[in-house]
């Protein structure tokens, strides 16, 4: 009984980590790229300074390990969760952005969209209801 | 016509497996058992020495660039909504690829996720 607690508890803790390191990843990147502009030319003098201007805003740097943290959540908990599980819900993420469009960015979130939310959170509930594992675990190295 | 169905196949069913091959890497290197980011790191650095994470990343990349192609060809309104099939397709891949017990309530579950998300696009201001 605790063992299934336990699985549902740390899957739950990495779905919700994968569910904002996701959009605020790309929030991050967006907002930066889109403060940088994009490359004057492609002579590889001008990329370069381009790459050097890129890599030393400190909000790309904050959106790339948002996204590393994205990406090792995901993976992560595809090592125990089935698959099944976890694609579906990560369609959290368009809550999350949605949330963060209308909070930091102050767009509106249109009554279809809102619907649409809850219809995936509802989606996601029932999802979360089965059990994150259906297969037998492999022997962890 | 035929491009824009071998894209869209490209889009949905290829970068879908290759999750799915993500995922077979993911379970043959075993259940992460230390949850600390250092640990966590050397878990994910570990399944680039399977295949299929390789194979994985390889339709994923596909995938995105079919995706790139698509939206030069077609309107996003068109492709995003049509993206959501891959819950479909995921399901059906954990079931036969991966051997997941994919119940009733899971595919509820799913179905309306895709409800969801294409509600959500068309519902973008």
């Amino acid at each position: 009984m605790k063992v299934a607690a336990d699985l549902r508890f740390k899957t739950y803790l990495f779905l919700s980590m994968l569910v904002v390191f996701g959009p605020v990843g790309d929030l991050l990147m967006s907002k930066g790229m889109r403060a940088i502009g994009t490359a004057p030319s492609w002579a590889p003098a001008a990329l370069l300074h381009y790459g050097f201007r890129v890599f030393s805003s400190p909000i790309v740097w904050l959106g790339t390990l948002a996204m590393i943290g994205f990406f090792i959540s995901y993976t992560t908990v595809l090592t125990w969760a089935d698959y099944s599980y976890v694609q579906p819900a990560s369609a959290l993420t368009y809550g999350v952005v949605a949330l963060l469009g209308h909070y930091i960015l102050g767009e509106t979130v249109t009554p279809l969209r809102a619907f649409g939310i809850a219809v995936v959170c509802i989606g996601v509930m029932i999802i979360g209801n089965t059990s994150p594992r259906t297969t037998e675990p492999a022997d962890a190295h | 016509m035929l491009i824009e169905v071998i894209l869209l196949f490209c889009i949905v069913v290829v970068g879908t497996a290759g999750e799915l091959c993500v995922t077979r890497a993911m379970k043959i290197i075993g259940e992460a058992k230390e949850l600390h980011p250092v640990a966590l790191m050397g878990t994910v650095a570990r399944a680039f020495r399977v295949g299929w994470m390789w194979l994985g990343f390889a339709m994923m990349a596909l995938a995105y660039f079919a995706l790139l192609g698509m939206l030069a060809r077609a309107n996003v309104s068109y492709v995003i909504p049509l993206t959501s099939l891959s819950y479909v397709v995921g399901a059906l891949g954990g079931r036969w690829f991966l051997g997941e017990n994919v119940t009733h309530r899971r595919w509820i579950g799913v179905l309306l996720v895709c409800a969801g998300v294409v509600l959500v696009y068309f519902g973008k201001g």
